[in-house]
Formats: structure tokens, sequence, C-alpha cells
């Protein structure tokens, strides 16, 4: 790893020497620049080339009995592992996960054996520590095979906890997890922080969706009017707006509340709460009729979209969801579209 | 907060005769899918299982097979028109 390269950022904190190599020290705090930084890949801004140097680098004053932990090289993950590790004398090894955080990189092999047991010869890693044990986060084994990096290496892989947060508690108690430890959780707050991913990379289709019902309201008996378009048209739109975004935060917000197991039915539930809502706020007449299978279509599409944020749909349980909810949500998006002409002409 | 999702689907599966009951299987699942005890690995909550194959790849005998791939459907549906194939392969996937 080049020290210059590294050492412009902003989080190095100057280096530790180890076998007369200097390796960069990382700060455990995080300054404005970070969290400005998270806000953007949060919003979908630059997301994919979010990332840290490969690499060993230094927390505190490690020496050749400290731990080693192991990370991926998304900076949302490398910030949220050491902002963890305040007061700790540590090494992490950083792989090269091309910017992708370590469940996903794992889920993709990219965070595996291979990249792994490379980075430990690149970095040299058996001159600077004098043990042969390795942390890795829990999340990381589906791409990684401790018995194989134990056989390529000679490093034993220790499957710490699956949150930084519990890592000090997890040195303390000796490399020791507790089952809460081990276990995914996905809260209200980790539901909602990637809904805005969610929403920013549907938009498109969802505008496009828009103007064609936007360009449908200008149909009626006397031919193409353009005014029905400020009128009708509007409606429609913003009819549109509230199932896409009401879909996309309100299904995952109230996701344990929500009757069904299938995330296509909770979209249903949404969406048939935010018509019930929407009726009597605006004077629709017939086209009331029109709207509902528009928006179930939307909330239902968005919701079963949410799986692949959630930390517990398993691939098989969405292939099967997706075997009937998808047909259904392009019948309702057809029905709706039909019903909405036939109302504007009649 | 706990969530389940939909039963009776799982891949999973566990060779008994195998199982030397290391305890890897339990120590890696994510969903406390397994109970380890008299030397061997038990199912204990099969439609908890997420299929992420931690616990296949860190068998060290090979005693378990599972479908392992993200239960994602943005990237099926990607898939299915031919672009960009599994959700965390795209460049524009949203789980990074």
């Amino acid at each position: 790893m080049s020290m210059n390269i590294v050492q412009q950022q902003h989080w190095i904190a100057g280096s530790v020497m180890s076998q007369g190599e200097e390796i960069p020290r990382v700060s455990t705090s995080l300054t404005s620049e970070d969290i400005i930084g998270a806000v953007r890949v949060r919003l979908s801004i630059s997301r994919m080339s979010y990332i840290v140097e490969p690499g060993l680098y230094a927390v505190g004053n490690p020496d050749t009995t400290s731990s080693v932990l192991v990370s991926a090289n998304y900076k949302l993950s490398f910030d949220c592992l050491r902002r963890a590790l305040v007061d700790l004398d540590v090494w992490i090894l950083v792989l090269d996960t091309r910017g992708v955080n370590v469940w996903c990189a794992a889920g993709k092999g990219t965070f595996g054996t291979d990249e792994l047991v490379n980075r430990i010869r690149a970095v040299g890693l058996e001159k600077i520590v004098s043990h042969k044990k390795l942390i890795l986060p829990q999340l990381s084994a589906p791409g990684v095979a401790a018995h194989e990096v134990k056989k390529q290496s000679g490093f034993q892989v220790v499957y710490g906890p699956v949150r930084s947060s519990d890592i000090r508690e997890f040195l303390k108690a000796g490399m020791n997890t507790t089952p809460e430890m081990r276990q995914v959780r996905f809260d209200l707050v980790d539901r909602l922080v990637v809904v805005p991913v969610e929403i920013v990379e549907w938009s498109p289709y969802f505008f496009l969706l828009g103007l064609v019902m936007l360009g449908l309201s200008g149909l009626t008996c006397m031919g193409y009017e353009m005014s029905s378009l400020w009128t009708r048209g509007f409606n429609i739109f913003m009819i549109l707006l509230v199932a896409f975004l009401g879909g996309s935060i309100l299904g995952p917000a109230l996701l344990p509340w929500l009757p069904g197991t299938a995330f296509s039915i909770k979209g249903l539930c949404v969406g048939l709460a935010l018509w019930s809502i929407l009726v009597p706020v605006l004077d629709l007449s017939s086209d009331v009729w029109a709207a509902l299978p528009l928006i179930l279509s939307i909330t239902s599409f968005m919701a079963m979209n949410f799986t692949g944020c959630t930390t517990y749909t398993s691939q098989s349980g969405v292939k099967r969801e997706m075997r009937y909810a998808i047909p259904a949500q392009i019948l309702l998006l057809v029905v709706g579209m039909f019903l909405w002409v036939k109302f504007g002409i009649v | 907060m706990f969530m389940k999702y939909l039963s009776n689907v799982t891949t999973l599966k566990m060779d008994r005769e195998k199982c030397i009951g290391c305890g890897m299987c339990k120590i890696v699942c994510p969903h406390a899918v397994y109970f380890v005890a008299e030397g061997k690995a038990t199912i204990i909550d099969k439609d908890a299982c997420m299929e992420c194959g931690a616990c296949a790849r860190n068998c060290p005998v090979d005693a378990i097979s599972v479908n392992s791939g993200v239960g994602c459907a943005t990237g099926l549906i990607y898939g299915m028109i031919g672009s960009g194939g599994t959700c965390c392969g795209g460049k524009d996937c949203s789980c990074s």
C-alpha cells in the first residue's frame, strides 16, 4: 500500500512502525466529512466509489500480540468499525471488496477465502503479529470458509459479533460472543436508513409511469383536451407520487405490523390505507376506482422490492412470492390504466 | 425485532450422519437456526433460514447444503430481464 496516498486521507492519524514498516494509524472518531460522506451514500450519491485503500491499518499502538480485525473496504463499513475501537490497540486488515459492505460482499464472494488469504500474504501478516488468529465479522461467513483459510494461510478465523458496536465487549470477554451478538436484527432505524436509496433507484421508472398517466389524462369524449392535463392529469400524478413515496417509506417502517408475511401483501395493505385516506381528500368521483388498482400496484411492487434490503428474506421465498405477485401487479396496473382512460372518455 | 418470512421454502438440508458436531454452523448463522448437543448439530428453526449460505460454506465436512443467494426481488427482476444478473452484482444495486 502506498503510504503517500493513504496519508492524505483525513481519517489517518500518523503511523506506527512494525518490523521496519510504516503502517498508517486510523483515527477512531468521525469528523463532519465522514458524516457528510455517509449521508451522501445513503442518498445513493457516488455510492459505489466510497472506498478505502485495502491493506493493513493500526488503531492505537498495536504490537505483535494485538488482535487483527478484518473488514471490507466500503468506507461506511470501515467508519462503523473504527468508531467502535476507541482506546483499543488493534490491527485492521482491510480486504478489497470493491467498495461493497461485508455481508453483500460475502454473498458475492469478494469478501471471501481467496481475497483474505491473498491479503494476509500481501501485507506479510505473519511478520506483524506473533499469533495466528484473525477476527472476522460474523456476516462475512457466507464468503469465507474458516477451515480453508486455516489450511491455506495457517491463520485461524474467529467469527466475531455481527455488529461492530459489540467488538469491545467481545474482546473483553476473551473473544466470546453472546447469542444476542450472533443474531441479526432489523429495527426501525435499520429499515429506514435503506429507504432513500430505494426511492432514488426507482424514481426514473416512477416518473415515466407518472408522465404516461398524465398524458393519458388528456383523452376525453371530445378528443384530446390539454386543459385536462392540469386537472385530472395533475391529480393522478400526485396520487401516484403519494403511492410511490408512501409505499417506499410506510412499507419498511410498518413492516413488522403489516398483515401478511409476503411483502407484496404488506404493500397492498399500505396501498389500501393510502387510497382510503386520499378518497375523502380529493374529489375524484368515479376516478377513485381507477386510482385504487394503480395505487395497489405501486405500493405492492415497492414493498416487494424491499426484500433486497432486509436481513431475513430467503431467495427461495422471494422467488415464490414473485411468481404470483408480479402477474398480479401487472394486472392491477393495466386495469388501472384502462379504467383511467375509460372514465376520461365516458 | 425478529421477523419471519414465508415458511416451508428454504432449500437448507443437513446430513446428520456426516456431522461432527464442531458447531461452526451455529456460530455463523445470523438467525439462530441451529442447536448443537451431544456431538451433533440440529436444525431447530428451519423457517428462519434466509439461505445466506454461511453454514454450508463453513462446514468442514460438507454436511450442509443450501441454494444460497440473495433474497432480493430487484435483483431477480434484473436477472429475468437479462441485465446485471443478481443483486449485489450490478453497479447500481441498492444493497451496499
